[in-house]
C-alpha cells in the first residue's frame, strides 16, 4: 500500500509508471492547441476562398470592363441588368470621407488635449467615455442617424432627401472619434518628455510645442490613426445602409440617397436574390472588393505605425 | 524692440488659452454626442418599455409588439458564441504564449489574427453564408448565426487572453518547473488560474461586441416574421440588433415602429452596460500585484 | 590574510577533510560547456558535488555561477537560445540524455533568489509537488505538509492558517515556505540560488541555520554573492570567474589560503 513506500519512493513509481505511459494530456494538448490556433488562418482562407470563388463565377458572366468601368448598378433589372460598381465605391468612399471629416479635426484635437493640456483626472473621466463612445453598436448609430440626425439637419437643409449620405457621414465620423483619439493619443504619449521640456525651455506655449515639436515627432503613429479610421468607415454598414438607402445613381450629392458597398450586400442578402444568380454572385464581387480595399488599409497603417516604432 | 516683444508673447499666449479652450470643446464634443443620443432614446423608447413588452411576442401591431422572442433568440445566440470563442480564442493563445516557437510561423498565425480584426463584419457574414448556411446546409438558424459571430469575434479573446498570460510572471513557472512539473500541468494549474481574470474579461467584451452585431447576421438571411419563440439551435430566430434593424427600417410604414425600435435600443444598451461593468469590476477586483 | 572570514580551529579542518574524503560523488561535472545563442557562457566545467555536504558557489556578476546552478536542474533549458556540451552526471546517469526533465527535478529541487509562492494556500503550495507527481490522499498530504513545514522551521508560524493566501506571509517566511514545498516531494540535492539576497539579517540567519540542519539528510550546493555567508555555512566552496570555474577546494582553505591569486584577490575583496 502506499502508506509503506516513503513520499520519495512514491513518487519514482509514478515517474517510472508515467514513463511507460506517458500523460495522455501531455502530448495531447500541444496538438490540439495547434488546431485551435490553425482555426484563425482556417477562417482567413475560408474567407479568401468563398469571396474568391464566388467572384470568379460573377466575372464569369460579367466582364471586368463592366464591373469597374460603369457607373449604371441595376442587379434588379429583369430586361438589361447592369453591374458597375463606380456607384457603390463613389457612395462608400463618400461617406468616408464625410465621416474623416468629422472625425480627423475633432479626433487629433481631442487627442492633444489629452496628451498635452489635460490632468490626470480628466483623463481618467474622459477615455473611458470615449471607450463608451465606441462601443455603442452601431445599428443604435444607425437609428440616431436616421432618426435625429436627418430630421435636424433637415432644418438646415430644406432639401435633403429623408436618406443622404451627409447624416449617416457625419454620424459614422463621430464613432469614429475614439478610434483616431485613442490611438493619436497613444503615439503623441510615446514621445519622450525631454523633447517637450526642451521645447518649453526655450519659450514655447503648449499650443506651438504640440504643433511643432509632438505631432511631427508622433506622426507616423497619428497617420496610421487616420488610416484606420479610413478604413472602418468604409467596413461601416449598419449606419449607411438605414441613413443613406439605396439608391444607386452615380452621384456626388451628398443630401441624396447612394448606397455603400456594405449596404450592397446587406440589401441583396436580406432581399430576394435567389443562389445562382448573377445577382448572388455580384454580392462577393462586391465582397472582394471591399475586403481587398479594408486589407490594403489595414496593412499600410501596420505598416506605417512599423516606421513609428522603429523612429525611437 | 522690447515692446514689439511682449506684445508678440501676448498674442502668443492668448492663441494658447482659446486653442486650449477649443481643444476642449472637441474632446467634449463626441461626449456631449453621446448625452444626447442616450436622451433621444431614452424619450422615444421608454414610454414603451414596460414588462408587456419584455414578455410578449412579436406582433405587426405596434400595441402588442413584445420581445420575448428577441431575448431568447439572442440568448441562445450567446450560448453558441460563448464556448465557441472562448474555447478556440483560449486554446489558440496557450498555444501561442506557450507552446510555439518564436518562429515565423508564430508571427503568421499572430498577423493572421490581428488582420481578421480588422476585417469588415458584412464579410463574415458572407463567409458565414457560403461556409455555415450553405455549406454545412445550416440555414439561418441559431448556429448558422452563432458559429459565424465566434469567428467575428475571436480576435478579441484571443487578444485579452494573451496578454493576461503574458503576463503571468516568469518566475511563477519556474517555480512549477523546478519542482518537476510538466508544460501541460504548468500551465493548466498555474497560468492558467493566474491569468483568469484576464481571461475573462476578455471573454465579456467579445460577448458585448457579438450582442451589438448586425450586418453579419442580416447576410445570413435572418428574416423578419413574426415568429414562435425558438427553442433550439436549428430554429429559426431574431436577435436584439436585428430587431432594431428591421422596426427601423418600417418606420416609414408605420411611426411606432421608431418608438418600439428605441425601447429595444434601451434594453440593449442596459445589457451592454452591465456586462462591462462587471468586466471592469473583474478586472479591478482580481488585478494581481505580484 | 582576510580576516573578515570566520575562523575555524585546525582541529575541525582536519576532521572535516577527512569526512569529505569518504562520502560518495552526487553530482559529476565532466567538460561542461554553454552557450547562450553565439555567446558562451560557461566554459569547461569539472566539478564534483558530494554528499551531504553544503558546496557554496561564489564570484562576481557575471560569472556564470547562476547559469551553473540552474543547468544542475536543467531549468536553464526554460530559454530557447541555450546549447550544452558535455555531460553532468547524477545516480550514474547524464542528466541531458539519459533523464527526463520531470524526473530529474524531483530528485533536484530548487530554491530562488527571491521567494516565489504559487498564488495559492499555503498547503497548495506545499502540495504542489506531490500532486502534480500523482499523490492524492488527503491523509498522506496532510502528513507532508506538516513535516515539510517542520523541516523548514516554519510550522509554528502558520500550522493555524494553512488554507490562507501565501502572499500574507513576510518575505522571510516567504523562502522557508518555498524550501518547504520543495522538501515536500523529498529530493536528494537542494540548489540554492542566492536565497537570502533579497532578505533582511535576521530571517538570513534563521535560512542559514536551517541550511545547517538540512545537510544531514540532503545536498545543498548554494550559489551566493556575500562570502561571509559563504563562508559560514559551507563545507566546500566554488570560485567562478568569467564562466570558467578557477577553483574548488574545502572551504576554509580557499578562503585563508587560496592557490589561484585570481581567488585570492577575490575573497580578500580585491574585486567584486
Amino acid at each position: 500500500m502506499d502508506k509503506h513506500l516513503s513520499v520519495r519512493e512514491q513518487i519514482q513509481q509514478n515517474i517510472a509508471r508515467r514513463k511507460k505511459r506517458p500523460f495522455q494530456m501531455e502530448r495531447m494538448a500541444p496538438i490540439v492547441l495547434f488546431v485551435a490556433a490553425l482555426i484563425s488562418v482556417l477562417t482567413t482562407v475560408g474567407i479568401v476562398l468563398s469571396l474568391v470563388f464566388d467572384a470568379a463565377l460573377f466575372f464569369q458572366q460579367v466582364p471586368f470592363k463592366e464591373f469597374f468601368g460603369s457607373t449604371k448598378l441595376t442587379p434588379l433589372s429583369h430586361t438589361d441588368p447592369s453591374f458597375g460598381i463606380l456607384p457603390l465605391i463613389s457612395g462608400t468612399l463618400i461617406t468616408s470621407l464625410i465621416a474623416m471629416c468629422v472625425a480627423i479635426p475633432i479626433g487629433l484635437t481631442s487627442a492633444i488635449y489629452l496628451s498635452e493640456y489635460a490632468s490626470a483626472r480628466v483623463r481618467k473621466i474622459v477615455k473611458p467615455l470615449m471607450e463608451v463612445v465606441a462601443g455603442i453598436p452601431t445599428i443604435v448609430y444607425g437609428f440616431f442617424a436616421y432618426s435625429f440626425v436627418t430630421p435636424l439637419l433637415t432644418h438646415l437643409i430644406p432639401s435633403l432627401g429623408a436618406k443622404n449620405a451627409l447624416s449617416p457621414g457625419i454620424v459614422m465620423g463621430i464613432m469614429i472619434i475614439p478610434l483616431v483619439t485613442s490611438l493619436s493619443e497613444d503615439a503623441m504619449s510615446s514621445v519622450p518628455n525631454s523633447m517637450r521640456q526642451g521645447a518649453l525651455a526655450l519659450g514655447s506655449t503648449k499650443l506651438e510645442m504640440s504643433f511643432k515639436v509632438i505631432i511631427p515627432a508622433a506622426l507616423s503613429g497619428i497617420i496610421a490613426s487616420f488610416v484606420l479610421a479610413v478604413s472602418r468607415a468604409v467596413g461601416e454598414t449598419m449606419i449607411v445602409t438605414i441613413a443613406s438607402g439605396s439608391s444607386k445613381n452615380f452621384t456626388f450629392d451628398i443630401t441624396q440617397s447612394m448606397q455603400t458597398m456594405t449596404a450592397y450586400i446587406v440589401e441583396f442578402t436580406s432581399g430576394d436574390a435567389g443562389s445562382g444568380t448573377v445577382g448572388y454572385y455580384s454580392l462577393y464581387a462586391v465582397g472582394l472588393t471591399l475586403f481587398v480595399f479594408t486589407l490594403l488599409m489595414n496593412l499600410a497603417a501596420r505598416y506605417i505605425s512599423r516606421i513609428f516604432r522603429e523612429g525611437y | 524692440m522690447k515692446s514689439g516683444h511682449s506684445q508678440n508673447i501676448l498674442i502668443r499666449q492668448t492663441m494658447d488659452k482659446a486653442m486650449k479652450n477649443l481643444f476642449l470643446l472637441a474632446t467634449l464634443f463626441a461626449l456631449l454626442v453621446l448625452a444626447i443620443l442616450i436622451y433621444q432614446v431614452v424619450t422615444q423608447g421608454a414610454g414603451w418599455l414596460d414588462w408587456n413588452f419584455l414578455t410578449g411576442k412579436l406582433s405587426l401591431n405596434p400595441d402588442r409588439a413584445g420581445i420575448l422572442g428577441v431575448i431568447v433568440g439572442t440568448v441562445l445566440l450567446m450560448l453558441v458564441v460563448g464556448p465557441v470563442t472562448m474555447l478556440l480564442g483560449v486554446c489558440t493563445a496557450i498555444y501561442l504564449e506557450e507552446y510555439a516557437k518564436k518562429s515565423k510561423f508564430h508571427a503568421f498565425i499572430q498577423v493572421n489574427i490581428s488582420n481578421l480584426a480588422g476585417v469588415p463584419s458584412v464579410i463574415f457574414g458572407l463567409l458565414g453564408l457560403a461556409v455555415f448556411s450553405r455549406g454545412l446546409n445550416l440555414g439561418s438558424s441559431i448556429l448558422a448565426g452563432g458559429l459565424t459571430m465566434s469567428l467575428l469575434v475571436l480576435p478579441i479573446v484571443v487578444v485579452a487572453s494573451q496578454e493576461a498570460i503574458r503576463a503571468v510572471p516568469q518566475f511563477l513557472r519556474e517555480a512549477s518547473f523546478g519542482m518537476g512539473a510538466t508544460k501541460w500541468q504548468t500551465v493548466r494549474r498555474v497560468v492558467l488560474p493566474a491569468a483568469l481574470p484576464g481571461i475573462l474579461t476578455g471573454f465579456i467584451l467579445s460577448l458585448s461586441r457579438a450582442i451589438g452585431e448586425t450586418a453579419p447576421l442580416v447576410v445570413l438571411g435572418i428574416p423578419v416574421l413574426i415568429m414562435p419563440i425558438p427553442n433550439s439551435l436549428m430554429s429559426d430566430f431574431t436577435a436584439l440588433p436585428i430587431q432594431i434593424y428591421y422596426w427601423t427600417l418600417d418606420t416609414v410604414l408605420v411611426q411606432e415602429y421608431a418608438n418600439l425600435a428605441a425601447a429595444t435600443i434601451i434594453v440593449l444598451l442596459v445589457v451592454l452596460f452591465a456586462m462591462n461593468s462587471l468586466a471592469i469590476f473583474i478586472r479591478n477586483k482580481y488585478q494581481k500585484r505580484y | 590574510m582576510n580576516h573578515a572570514v570566520t575562523e575555524r580551529p585546525q582541529a575541525a579542518l582536519a576532521s572535516e577533510k577527512s569526512e569529505t574524503e569518504n562520502k560518495p560523488t552526487v553530482i559529476q561535472t565532466k567538460e561542461l560547456n554553454l552557450w547562450y545563442g553565439e555567446s558562451q557562457a560557461l566554459y569547461d566545467i569539472n566539478m564534483d558535488i558530494q554528499e551531504n555536504e553544503v558546496t557554496a558557489i561564489i564570484g562576481p556578476s557575471g560569472c556564470g555561477k547562476s547559469t551553473y546552478i540552474k543547468t544542475l536542474n536543467r531549468l536553464i533549458e526554460l530559454n530557447d537560445s541555450v546549447r550544452t556540451q558535455g555531460q553532468i552526471v547524477y545516480q550514474g546517469r547524464d542528466i541531458f540524455r539519459e533523464y527526463t526533465v520531470e524526473e530529474l527535478r524531483t530528485q533536484v529541487g530548487m530554491v530562488f533568489q527571491k521567494p516565489n509562492p504559487l498564488p495559492k494556500t499555503i498547503y497548495e503550495n506545499v502540495v504542489y509537488g506531490p500532486r502534480v507527481h500523482g499523490i492524492r490522499k488527503k491523509q498522506v498530504l496532510d502528513e507532508i505538509v506538516e513535516r515539510s513545514l517542520r523541516g523548514a522551521a516554519i510550522w509554528d508560524e502558520v500550522k493555524d492558517r494553512l488554507h490562507k493566501d501565501a502572499y500574507g506571509l513576510s518575505g522571510g517566511q516567504q523562502q522557508r515556505l518555498c524550501i518547504a514545498r520543495t522538501l515536500a516531494f523529498e529530493p536528494e540535492v537542494i540548489l540554492m540560488d542566492e536565497p537570502t539576497s533579497a532578505l533582511d539579517p535576521i530571517s538570513t540567519l534563521k535560512i542559514e541555520e536551517l541550511i545547517q540542519q538540512l545537510k544531514a539528510q540532503y545536498t545543498i550546493v548554494i550559489v551566493t554573492h556575500n562570502l561571509q555567508q559563504a563562508a559560514r555555512i559551507s563545507d566546500k566552496t566554488a570560485f567562478f570567474l568569467n564562466g570558467k570555474l578557477i577553483e574548488f577546494d574545502q572551504t576554509v582553505k580557499l578562503f585563508s589560503n587560496p592557490n589561484d591569486k585570481r581567488t585570492e584577490d577575490y575573497v580578500s575583496g580585491r574585486f567584486g
